[in-house]
């Protein structure tokens, strides 16, 4: 069973046994097997979907459509992820970002955020680039055990599925 | 500045607290805490909540706890720092007292974490750090971005999993005699290494617990402390720094340079030498949020050299008896950690080592009078360190 499945059996057998109480004594109470103190199974569930500004910093998701990784650049730094102001006060001006990196350090990630439990286990990385800038990405690798601090790792445009948006990952050569 | 003592301190027992609410919990603390100070809900001038919240339905809870103890109608505010929350809570009542804009003052950290599920817990710790540019695109947890330091310290300096897991064995081996701690039972090397990876190389043994606590102290300027006990707690120094937002930002996974600075600065004002601070210290209660954490602390503190944090668990010299014994309690790995209280937990703890009050077998020899407590918040992304003395600052 995926983690996403285990999680939403384990609400349904919530949710059920609080309709059951309902019916019997007319409250949302669950009971934990463990201490058996009383809860109420919460009657209001919040939807929680943000709307994020992205329109300063929309060139970056319009050069993910034709493949590249933008940055920002102020006076005194390559700023990644890109920055719409820069705090030394210089101008940003939108550079494109190398594709060369070196892997610095990884996990694997095993127990998901719900959100994230549809997938099946992945790598996040972070490489430090050509120009000095890190990147933290998943890292597109079916071998965990080959990585290594220095293992040459390549910033590439990708498609997420199963949401099917553009994004970017590091590819170990 | 004026002085600022402990003058109480309050406890809750810590771990899956189903059979509380929000402000239950933080009474257990707050009662014991006025109570061990001898003063009343009337005599707070300031009330100040540590809670991270977001798993726990009370979005103010300042107000909520404060109705609950008695205490509506008095100045308050709610502090978060993360993981870091209770020690911010307590340097803001500090730096009231000091300032002289209150005389005595109350300072709750609670933390209900329970009241959401596990993966909701998941979702919202790994939201901390930069929500848009890490989490939501690569997923990140709470373990996952301290793996990344796990991984890189392992690869530089050859610790292995097993040494990472002595940690784990320490803290639960003192946590077996604190009657407060979410996990009061010892366990192996072989424990650890058979438990579940969470984030690779971080196991399910090599991280703190979803807990619910609450703990509370009761502060005060001297000349009010002078008149409740003879046994005020200093707080001595505190130090404070920050780090980027964005873990990619950081040029090492190390060291937590946050962590480091407020160390150094509070070395600075109670005037310990940076090159061997464990010689003026008695105990620490240190950020051991996943193993790697503790051995990252003991290097950032200057306990241990750089690449040798490791080693010094491996020779144990961080249980009783040893350089410096650290996190007697059990730390956040085996007492738990409910973000807001953790903080004010290890102020607790150290005032009630200090005064030679904790159980028998987890108990510091008091020599120099100081205890520290080193406090992270995120991954590195706050840092508070506070030193606690028994003899009033210069």
């Amino acid at each position: 069973m995926s983690q996403r499945a285990e999680i939403e059996a384990w609400f349904r057998k919530m949710e059920e046994f609080a309709e059951e109480m309902k019916r019997s004594v007319g409250i949302p109470a669950i009971i934990d097997p463990r201490t058996g103190a009383t809860m109420w199974y919460d009657q209001r569930e919040l939807k929680l979907r943000y709307m994020l500004s992205i329109e300063r910093v929309r060139r970056f998701f319009e050069a993910l459509g034709e493949g590249k990784v933008l940055a920002t650049k102020c006076k005194e730094a390559v700023m990644f992820p890109p920055q719409a102001d820069c705090p030394d006060g210089s101008m940003p001006e939108w550079v494109e970002m190398p594709s060369e990196g070196e892997l610095v350090t990884w996990t694997v990630i095993n127990v998901k955020p719900y959100t994230f439990s549809h997938y099946e286990d992945y790598v996040v990385g972070v490489a430090r680039m050509s120009n000095g800038a890190n990147v933290l990405a998943w890292v597109r690798t079916r071998d965990p055990a080959s990585l290594r601090p220095g293992t040459k790792v390549r910033l590439k445009v990708v498609r997420r599925e199963p949401e099917g948006y553009l994004t970017y990952e590091l590819e170990p050569e | 500045m004026r002085k600022v003592a402990i003058v109480g301190t309050g406890h809750s027992r810590f771990g899956v607290r189903y059979d509380v609410s929000l402000p239950e919990l933080a009474y257990e603390a707050v009662k014991e805490a006025l109570k061990e100070a001898g003063v009343e809900p009337k005599d707070v001038e300031l009330s100040v909540v540590g809670n991270a919240g977001g798993w726990s339905s009370e979005p103010l809870p300042a107000v909520v706890v404060n109705e609950y103890c008695g205490l509506s109608g008095k100045p308050t505010f709610r502090v978060e720092a993360a993981c870091a929350t209770g020690s911010a809570a307590l340097k803001a009542a500090h730096d009231a007292i000091a300032a002289g804009e209150a005389d005595l003052a109350l300072v709750v950290g609670v933390e209900k974490m329970n009241e959401s599920p596990t993966p909701t817990v998941v979702e919202f710790i790994g939201r901390a750090g930069n929500y848009f540019w890490e989490f939501e695109n690569f997923g990140l947890t709470f373990p996952g971005y301290y793996a990344l330091y796990a991984t890189s310290y392992m690869f530089t300096y050859g610790a292995r999993e097993e040494d990472l897991c002595q940690a784990a064995v320490k803290n639960h081996y003192y946590a077996s005699m604190n009657p407060k701690a979410h996990f009061p039972r010892r366990i192996s090397v072989e424990d650890c290494m058979k438990s579940r990876y969470v984030a690779w190389p971080i196991k399910l043994l090599d991280s703190s617990p979803i807990t619910d606590g609450a703990a509370a102290v009761v502060l005060a300027s001297e000349e009010v402390a002078r008149k409740l006990t003879d046994s005020p707690v200093w707080i001595e120094a505190i130090g404070a720094a920050s780090d980027t937002s964005n873990i990619s930002k950081r040029n090492t996974y190390l060291s937590l340079p946050a962590a480091r600075e407020a160390a150094l600065m509070a070395y600075k004002k109670a005037k310990i030498d940076p090159e061997s601070p464990a010689k003026a210290l008695d105990l620490a209660e240190v950020h051991d949020c996943f193993t790697i954490a503790e051995v990252l602390a003991y290097e950032d503190l200057g306990f241990a050299r750089r690449g040798e944090g490791y080693k010094l668990l491996k020779e144990g010299q961080t249980y009783i008896g040893g350089v410096i014994p650290v996190n007697l309690s059990g730390g956040l790995k085996a007492k738990g950690h409910p973000i807001g209280a953790t903080g004010v937990s290890m102020a607790v703890e150290i005032a009630r080592q200090l005064l030679g009050r904790t159980e028998e077998g987890r108990r510091a020899a008091i020599r120099n009078g100081r205890g520290l407590a080193h406090n992270v918040g995120g991954t590195g992304h706050y840092a508070y360190v506070t030193i606690y003395s028994l003899s009033k600052p210069r």
